[in-house]
């Protein structure tokens, strides 16, 4: 009962300490774009001074700074991002529900298969540390690591779609087929990372004196395993997921732009590069929230696979 | 872990696979290609390809380049949104595969004497998508809100030839006083300020597309989503998922619609143009936006029938800023290093897709007109090379003190920095320049070449609005918005106030000759290379021709069941030879008929007095005497006539409609016929190398 007060009062805490955070987020990033040279309607071609002026009145860029940016904290205090300065016929909340969706499916299921993959190898290793296997594994998680998916991806597209004409080469239908790639080729570094974190880890914990114990106790190995080595050793992992979890999910510039996926990736750079200010502020913030909420999901699962963290005696 | 070992093995094999891979071009969806029979092209008498020559699935599939930014068309802008708006909507006038203006929307117009009215008379059978006819007042209305103030059009310039267009824009005067009139359902009254010889091209530009009244006030700005459009061109939107697809199929109710072949047509956006490329050669693609910039000499070997070049309306070069150090009033060294670039090599290794090399501001093939070429346009490199050392010297520079500067550039999907690299490089083995390279984020290279505080050198160009040479020329005016060189000089700006007022096409261009030949004399800028446009084209795909200004409507392509040369091209250049004949045709007929009703709604409404009786008389001239119509007759062939000089782009359309129905030419024909000058302002910047903002840098 204490504990789940407890519990209930941190969650809460953390979520109020959320909100300066992300005001700060919001803050410095209204005011950098507008701070980056050129605005939105540069361009090669030349404006007349009156189109100028009509777009700028449109857009409320005509006022001055301080009032721009309290119009703009009204509209996000009722979650309206306003409209988009490069796509014109969309709200950045409708481009944000479009391609949302689809990041988080790549991701989720990039993220997934990196766990369930990751995990299995690295225990796989390291339970037979230091011998063929082992070192094997190893230096094909290290390579995976290495070779960036901008060089992994081409090479899938050209064999498998290509050549082999089984997948396509990009696009999305929400079809499997058309996931496979895109999936594959953003879990595999992810992938690798985690096999090593889990080898890492999971070496150590079997080297502690609470698996001696249970091996002393005479447990088969599996039970050992699974029943006390796999929490510990997870650890290390759980809390690298949650960062990772949300640049998964919150879509890879690269991998949309290789396999050409509508997802909310390429909106950080196109928004960006063309100083569309209000795109920038909603996939920031959008970012900046799911950065904390996972971050803050990962705490929960920390408490609740290591029994050392009590958040009623901390606070 | 296995997949990343296999990937390592494979990787290997690639460069085997892709030697053998040659052969998968022809792999397209809904094609019988690899075991159809081989199938005899015949043409139909109307100079249609007959139905068995044609795939059972009439779907096309382009790449669109980028995410279009509307298809709202009074908002648009960049070649994106106005590839598929030209399928969506129908200006005024249209475009012919060679780019040639044709009757659109009107299907034929008067213009006055004095070149500053216009009428036009509608196509009677025009229907919107939803079945309303088209009328006068749908264009009065579209115009008008194009130039609304509240509309905030960013291309609203097109506009500015109209009479009262900038009072409107500056919000000076109420929108209905442009001067733009419906004197009934059919028949479209145009008053311009000036005499705009090009204006005729500025109409199937999309800020002067007709809007559906009834669905913009039901819509409102919602009004060009999916389901909601009403459309007057050949095809209607059908579904559009956000930076994945966009869904057109046919338009049941267009007027022409028995005459459009493919039924549905899906534009994709590619940011990447390698990804275009492997699709495309995956079978998934028939057309895509460009290529890669570094694959020529790959895809010229794997895939010479798919690969398609073409000249393109625009210019690539080096800019001075002849307002700072080292540059004032040094013409003999900017002349210098205009000699030093061996723009032979710089073509052959860093373009590498067939630019021309350029010695002037004007790309070949707009129109009639011949750009003035310097006379060491003529030398050879080493000539250049001497007397670019000469000059240098002369300046009072040596290997112990070498000019320095810095050249300016922005990155993207282009190759400016190879180029600016290049340039540095041969500076320096022919003069020892010191230049630095400074490499800037597209917006803030925009922000400062127009400051000029700190540009010296720069990367510069332009591709044309409309494929008038006068758009390029005007950049160099005093003040204007995009002289960026800071280059000013009297004579040259009485010459373009001259330029602006004259109407007889010879003249024009003699004084546009004069005005170029005068700013190269002064050289603000070193002219480099002319744009191509290159891309991948299933050779199915046929319907189309290479043009100029890189127009191309899907309701004149058709897919082939099987590709085979000969009979291909002989279905294109069928095709071409049936387009601008029948409008042709069409408007004789109607010549008579019309000028009369004309010349008695010209009474009618009286608004305009001086619009009326003079110009009604002049209209009857000018359909009788074909000596006076080079600019105000009805057909619009007027500009881009044959002219020897400009020989292998003129020369073609010609020929082709004389040719028998069953001649079958080589594929050349079509690929080299940029031909006249399909003259629409071109958005924006985007479409090739010179494009700077908003692509790239993501690697």
């Amino acid at each position: 009962m204490t504990q789940d007060s407890g519990m209930l009062k941190h969650t809460l805490r953390r979520l109020l300490g959320l909100l300066p955070t992300l005001l700060m987020l919001i803050t410095v990033t209204f005011f950098m774009m507008r701070m980056a040279p050129g605005g939105p309607f540069d361009s090669e071609k030349l404006l007349p001074a009156e189109i100028e002026a009509n777009l700028n009145a449109k857009y409320h860029l005509d006022e001055p700074l301080l009032r721009q940016y309290f119009r703009y904290m009204g509209q996000i205090a009722v979650l309206d991002f306003g409209p988009s300065f490069q796509y014109k016929d969309w709200s950045v909340n409708e481009l944000i529900a479009q391609s949302y969706p689809v990041s988080l499916t790549v991701g989720g299921l990039a993220m997934l298969l990196a766990f369930v993959l990751g995990t299995t190898l690295g225990i796989a290793a390291a339970l037979r540390q230091n011998t063929r296997v082992d070192y094997s594994l190893m230096g094909i998680a290290m390579l995976g690591i290495s070779v960036p998916n901008f060089v992994i991806a081409p090479i899938l597209i050209l064999l498998l779609a290509v050549y082999a004409g089984w997948l396509p080469a990009g696009g999305w239908d929400w079809g499997i087929a058309s996931m496979v790639l895109p999936v594959v080729t953003l879990a595999l570094p992810v992938t690798a990372y985690i096999a090593r974190l889990t080898r890492g880890s999971m070496i150590e914990v079997l080297h502690s004196n609470f698996i001696r114990t249970a091996r002393a106790k005479g447990l088969p190995e599996s039970v050992v395993i699974r029943r006390h080595a796999l929490k510990p050793a997870i650890l290390p992992v759980i809390s690298f997921m949650g960062p990772a979890t949300a640049g998964l999910i919150s879509g890879s510039v690269v991998i949309e732009r290789i396999f050409s996926l509508p997802g909310l990736g390429s909106y950080f750079v196109t928004g960006a590069l063309n100083r569309d200010y209000t795109l920038v502020m909603g996939v920031v913030i959008f970012y900046g929230v799911l950065i904390i909420l996972l971050n803050f999901l990962v705490d929960l699962i920390y408490a609740w696979l290591n029994p050392k963290i009590r958040y009623d005696e901390k606070y | 872990m296995k997949p990343t070992r296999q990937f390592f093995v494979l990787a290997v094999c690639v460069p085997l696979l892709s030697a053998c891979g040659s052969d998968d071009g022809e792999r397209l969806p809904g094609s019988l290609d690899r075991h159809a029979r081989a199938v005899e092209l015949v043409v139909a008498e109307d100079g249609r390809p007959v139905p068995w020559v044609l795939a059972v699935e009439q779907v096309l599939h382009r790449d669109n380049g980028e995410e279009p930014v509307t298809l709202d068309p009074h908002l648009a802008e960049g070649t994106p949104s106005a590839h598929i708006l030209r399928d969506l909507f129908e200006g005024l006038t249209s475009e012919s595969p060679t780019g040639r203006v044709i009757p659109g929307a009107a299907i034929r117009w008067n213009i006055s004497r004095d070149g500053k009215t216009y009428t036009f008379y509608l196509r009677r059978e025009a229907r919107w998508s939803n079945g309303d006819p088209v009328t006068a007042e749908d264009f009065v209305y579209g115009l008008r809100r194009s130039a609304s103030p509240s509309t905030a059009s960013n291309f609203a310039q097109v506009l500015l030839p109209i009479a009262n267009a900038a009072e409107v824009l500056a919000g000076k005067v109420p929108t209905d006083q442009l001067g733009v009139t419906a004197i009934n359902d059919h028949i479209l009254q145009i008053q311009l300020k000036g005499p705009t010889p090009y204006f005729l091209r500025l109409l199937n530009h999309s800020s002067t597309y007709p809007v559906h009244r009834p669905s913009l006030v039901k819509y409102g700005s919602a009004f060009s989503r999916p389901g909601n459009l009403v459309s007057n061109g050949a095809y209607i939107l059908k579904d559009w998922v956000l930076r994945s697809r966009i869904e057109l199929v046919k338009n049941e109710n267009y007027w022409d619609a028995e005459n459009v072949i493919i039924k549905q047509v899906f534009y994709y956006p590619f940011e990447d143009q390698s990804a275009a490329s492997k699709q495309f050669r995956a079978g998934e693609l028939h057309w895509t936006y460009g290529v890669p910039n570094n694959q020529f000499k790959w895809l010229q070997r794997h895939y010479p029938d798919e690969l398609v070049i073409s000249p393109w309306a625009g210019s690539y070069f080096f800019g001075y800023n002849v307002t700072r150090e080292p540059f004032i009033e040094n013409q003999d060294l900017r002349l210098a290093l205009a000699l030093a670039l061996d723009r032979d090599l710089l073509t052959e290794k860093v373009t590498q897709f067939g630019e021309q090399p350029s010695y002037a501001l004007v790309p070949p093939g707009i129109g009639e007109f011949v750009s003035p070429q310097p006379e060491w346009a003529d030398w050879t490199q080493a000539e250049r090379n001497d007397e670019a050392r000469r000059l240098y010297a002369e300046a009072g520079y040596s290997e112990d003190k070498p000019l320095r500067f810095e050249i300016r550039y922005d990155t993207g999907q282009n190759n400016n920095k190879k180029m600016a690299l290049a340039a540095a490089s041969l500076w320096k083995q022919v003069l020892g320049v010191q230049a630095t390279l400074v490499n800037e984020e597209g917006k803030v290279f925009l922000r400062n070449r127009e400051q000029m505080v700190l540009t010296q050198v720069f990367r510069s160009g332009w591709t044309s609005d409309y494929a008038d040479p006068f758009g390029f020329l005007e950049l160099f005016r005093t003040g204007h918005g995009r002289n960026y060189y800071g280059y000013s000089n009297a004579l040259y700006d009485s010459l373009l106030d001259e330029i602006a007022s004259e109407r007889i096409p010879a003249r024009r261009r003699r004084l546009m000759f004069e005005a170029e030949r005068i700013l190269l004399g002064g050289l603000p800028f070193i002219p480099v290379y002319t744009y191509v446009t290159k891309r991948l084209v299933s050779p199915r795909l046929k319907g189309w021709e290479s043009n100029i200004m890189d127009h191309h409507y899907s309701k004149n392509m058709f897919l082939l069941k099987s590709v085979h040369e000969g009979e291909a091209s002989a279905a294109a250049v069928e095709r071409d030879e049936e387009r601008p004949a029948e409008p042709e045709e069409s408007v004789t007929e109607e010549v008579l008929p019309t000028a009369t009703e004309e010349g008695q709604a010209n009474e009618a409404p009286g608004e305009h007095a001086a619009a009326t009786a003079a110009p009604a008389a002049e209209d009857g001239q000018a359909s009788e005497d074909p000596g006076e119509a080079a600019n105000s007759e009805e057909v619009p062939k007027s500009e881009p006539e044959d002219d020897g000089a400009t020989a292998p782009a003129e020369a073609v359309p010609a020929e082709v409609e004389a040719l028998p129905a069953e001649i079958v030419e080589s594929p050349q024909v079509q690929s080299e016929a940029p031909g006249e000058t399909g003259e629409v302002p071109e958005e924006n910047d985007a479409a090739g190398g010179d494009s700077g903002s908003g692509e790239g840098f993501r690697e």
